[in-house]
């Protein structure tokens, strides 16, 4: 498959701090990826360079063949790279059904600035009411986002981000919040969604069943650099991986 | 799921104030109108707090669509209604239009602030402007509206009055309408959560321009129609405290409806008339008591009343 | 020559008067985060005071320089009195709203300040004016100031040096210091932030009375001055950055010689010409001359 995102050569630091050391990732078209790493290892500043909130000391960040390393978050949202929050990042106020409204409208009145893909297939009422189904939400679909148990926020925070049909999906802690029992009945939901759409995803994980059985394949971060790269086993068996991210235990299995 | 009555509502009330204006005694008449000014200019701070901005200076556009409408009848002679409003809404969507360029990268205090600052700046201009009567302004005379000479006539009070009624009732129309739209649910996104709006590729400040446009020339609109109600114009219109008044109606009608404002409006003239008649020193702190209230008690405004109401029956 | 200097002196003494009314208004925003729109109220109760209880010292024969001390007492006793009731009686079951609600509920309590001072003290102007000319006057080349200006830019000066040393040097002003960084951690660390509150807010509004109490004896005391003082305190506070102290300095000093220069030079600029400064200081700066780090978000 042709490769849609490549970092190249990212470095960022924050004065003394190292979030990034010479990251060099190429991702291929409808692949999904795991990035592993334990807190401040440079996950989610990865994902806050590629989608814009933060600009790298150096190196470039390439969608499609197009330099994005200068543009802002909406700018690269309107091209089509998305993300979901590790706080899900919802419209307190708003039903589910129009959260999810605001997102169709704001690519229906955007006109040609989006990709064509982007754009739904019906109405926007319509294209909602299949969000709806496709991610479990419709019997909530009057309630204010405010009010809802956590899991459904995180649902409903990722498919809001799938709401402007992007190319590349990039979700942030997507089963943390989640109760041990509800984890694989989200990430089924989730992926069963990207396959229907074909997007190229990857996710910031810490639950390493999780990453095992959702992912093709796997980046593992450590004090700013990819200490790993490859298939799921291969990468969680790595003894670098075992020891700087993972830890020993996983290794009995 | 219930179905929205408030185009019916809105559309009677503006019906039965037209039936019955001829036969209202002058003072109720005059109360009618001003109420409906005011409330056409705090239909525009709704849309503003819906959007999560307030503005402390909006007596910038309700003075300027007030001298819009005074500098065509005193320096230009000319006297004519129609004329002034569209004067008023060019002149404040010129305005508004430029410093939203500034002000829309502000959010909270420094926007209220800044607002502030810009309707000191229009009423500091006019208190020195002598040509424009300083700081006691000048009587204006809207003698005709869309050519026709009403001044004179029987009905020349009436004309007015019914003007402004049908300007609330194409504002509050609109404002219906917009609210419903997909810019009216941005706005509200963008007050719940502005990261996640830019995240989805809006632009937040693009909508609060355009929010800030509208509600200006909102309040340039119901700043004219005042300038022709009373009948007099001056810089007080611009002073912080005018701002500050709109303000408390916002807070008081609440934004859970476009027939809030105009209720909140006439709720506040009505309580001035009447105080400021029988007591005139208390007047203001009735206003500060009542604020507090409604802060403490009804966060959502008056309007949630009556939606609680509802919910109970 | 002699118009600069006039522009200069002007200015400093203008700035003082500012600074004096600016300087609690940005101290209670920097460690409760409330733009106290009452600080004008404050400043009001200060004059109105003033004028009675120096009014009061003077008619009933008592040594005319005795006058300034009850120019002094009457805004501590404001300030004590007024402080706590509107800290303790309302705003502490407002913490934790929204900045804009607060500063809606400080606007609020000045209405009712407003008219309560209309009760008191009537709807006409009260004059007390001697203090003012007491102390005779000075002069610089040609031009002569009355040496009142002298105890208006002493007091200013004598003000930032005082609360400059509290908040360096005083225990009480590194809490102070660390409520303003962080509320929740300094309440972590176990400050009372309650108590901290309490104390800003009294001294804030004692600062608010003094000013009003020092410009009393230079104008007619009538209803309006506090709407009217309000707006130039949260320009310069604005301008500033707001709770910065030094910020408030620099703000009046620079408000202070520019409308001093348009007095002289521009008059019909002058009274927005401290908003025409506000507004290019923002768009120069966003959040004012001295603003706070902010921390990312997400």
């Amino acid at each position: 498959m042709p490769v849609v995102l490549e970092a190249k050569a990212l470095n960022k630091s924050f004065g003394a701090v190292t979030a990034a050391a010479d990251i060099n990732v190429a991702v291929e078209q409808d692949s999904i990826v795991g990035l592993i790493g334990s807190n401040g290892a440079g996950k989610t500043t990865f994902i806050n360079m590629v989608t814009g909130y933060l600009k790298p000391t150096s190196g470039a960040i390439d969608f499609g063949g197009r330099d994005i390393t200068p543009l802002s978050p909406r700018q690269i949202t309107r091209l089509g790279i998305c993300r979901s929050f590790q706080i899900p990042q919802l419209f307190n106020s708003l039903t589910v059904h129009d959260n999810l409204l605001v997102g169709v409208g704001i690519v229906v009145s955007g006109g040609k600035d989006w990709a064509p893909e982007s754009r739904p297939a019906g109405t926007p009422h319509e294209a909602v009411e299949g969000m709806l189904e496709r991610f479990g939400l419709a019997e909530y679909r009057n309630k204010p986002a405010g009010v809802l148990p956590e899991g459904v926020r995180k649902l409903l925070d990722i498919a809001m981000a799938m709401a402007v049909k992007p190319r590349i999906l990039l979700l942030d802690e997507p089963t943390s919040g989640v109760s041990a029992d509800e984890k694989f009945g989200l990430m089924d939901m989730v992926m069963d969604a990207v396959r229907a759409q074909k997007v190229t995803v990857l996710f910031v994980e810490h639950d390493m069943e999780i990453v095992n059985r959702y992912t093709q394949r796997v980046l593992a971060f450590y004090e700013g650099r990819i200490i790993a790269d490859g298939a799921p086993a291969a990468v969680l068996g790595d003894a670098e991986v075992r020891k700087y991210v993972t830890g020993d235990a996983l290794a009995a299995h | 799921m219930r179905r929205d009555r408030t185009p019916v509502i809105l559309v009677a009330v503006a019906a039965l104030l037209l039936a019955t204006g001829p036969f209202l005694p002058r003072w109720a008449m005059f109360l009618v109108n001003v109420s409906l000014c005011y409330g056409i200019v705090v239909l525009g701070m709704m849309l503003l707090m819906r959007t999560g901005v307030v503005s402390f200076g909006h007596g910038l556009y309700y003075c300027l669509g007030a001298y819009a409408a005074g500098t065509l009848d005193q320096v230009y002679k000319v006297s004519d209604m129609a004329v002034m409003l569209v004067a008023a809404v060019i002149a404040t969507a010129a305005v508004s239009a430029a410093l939203g360029l500034l002000l829309r990268k502000y959010r909270d205090i420094f926007f209220a602030m800044l607002s502030l600052a810009f309707s000191m700046i229009l009423y500091g201009l006019l208190v020195k402007t002598s040509a424009l009567g300083s700081s006691d302004g000048f009587n204006i005379a809207a003698a005709k509206i869309a050519g026709i000479q009403v001044a004179g006539t029987a009905g020349e009070r009436y004309v007015r009055y019914a003007l402004t009624v049908l300007c609330a009732l194409g504002s509050g129309a609109f404002m219906y309408r917009y609210l419903r739209s997909h810019m009216g649910r941005l706005a509200e996104a963008i007050r719940d959560n502005e990261l996640r709006v830019e995240y989805m590729g809006a632009s937040v400040r693009n909508v609060i321009h355009v929010n800030y446009v509208i509600s200006a020339v909102l309040a340039g609109i119901g700043g004219a129609l005042a300038a022709i109600a009373v009948g007099h114009i001056d810089p007080e219109m611009a002073y912080w405290t005018t701002s500050g008044e709109f303000v408390f109606v916002g807070i008081l009608s609440g934004t859970g409806n476009i027939l809030a404002p105009f209720l909140g409006a006439f709720i506040f003239e009505t309580i001035r008339s009447f105080a400021y008649e029988y007591s005139p020193n208390t007047w203001q702190m009735a206003l500060g008591i009542t604020m507090l209230v409604v802060i403490m008690f009804l966060p959502g405004g008056l309007w949630s009343l009556f939606t609680r109401w509802r919910k109970a029956a | 020559m002699s118009q600069i200097l006039a522009v200069l002196i002007d200015g400093l003494i203008y700035s003082s008067w500012l600074f004096i009314i600016a300087v609690g208004l940005t101290l209670i925003y920097g460690v409760m985060k409330i733009l106290n729109i009452a600080h004008g109220s404050l400043y009001a109760l200060g004059a109105y005071s003033a004028a009675s209880l120096a009014g009061y010292w003077i008619n009933h024969g008592h040594s005319p320089m005795g006058s300034y001390g009850a120019l002094l007492v009457a805004a501590v006793l404001v300030g004590l009195v007024a402080g706590p009731i509107i800290e303790r009686g309302l705003l502490r079951f407002m913490y934790g709203k929204d900045e804009i609600v607060l500063v809606l509920v400080t606007y609020a309590v000045f209405l009712i300040l407003e008219d309560l001072v209309k009760l008191v003290w009537g709807v006409d102007p009260y004059f007390i004016a001697q203090p003012y000319g007491l102390l005779g006057n000075f002069s610089v080349g040609d031009l002569t100031y009355p040496n009142y200006n002298l105890v208006l830019f002493g007091t200013a000066v004598l003000v930032g040096a005082v609360l400059a040393w509290i908040l360096a040097k005083t225990r009480q002003g590194k809490m102070l210091l660390a409520v303003i960084h962080d509320r929740e951690m300094s309440a972590a660390m176990g400050i009372n932030v309650g108590r901290v509150y309490f104390l800003t807010f009294t001294a804030g509004a004692m600062l608010g009375a003094l000013g009003g109490a020092l410009t009393a004896p230079m104008i007619s005391v009538q209803p309006g001055i506090g709407a009217e003082t309000i707006v130039l305190a949260f320009a310069v506070v604005v301008i500033g950055g707001l709770g910065s102290l030094p910020g408030a300095a620099l703000a009046a000093v620079l408000v202070g010689i520019v409308r001093a220069a348009a007095v002289h030079y521009r008059p019909e600029l002058d009274l927005f010409s401290i908003y025409l400064v506000m507004a290019a200081v923002l768009i120069l700066r966003p959040k004012g001359l001295f603003s706070a780090q902010e921390a990312r978000k997400i």
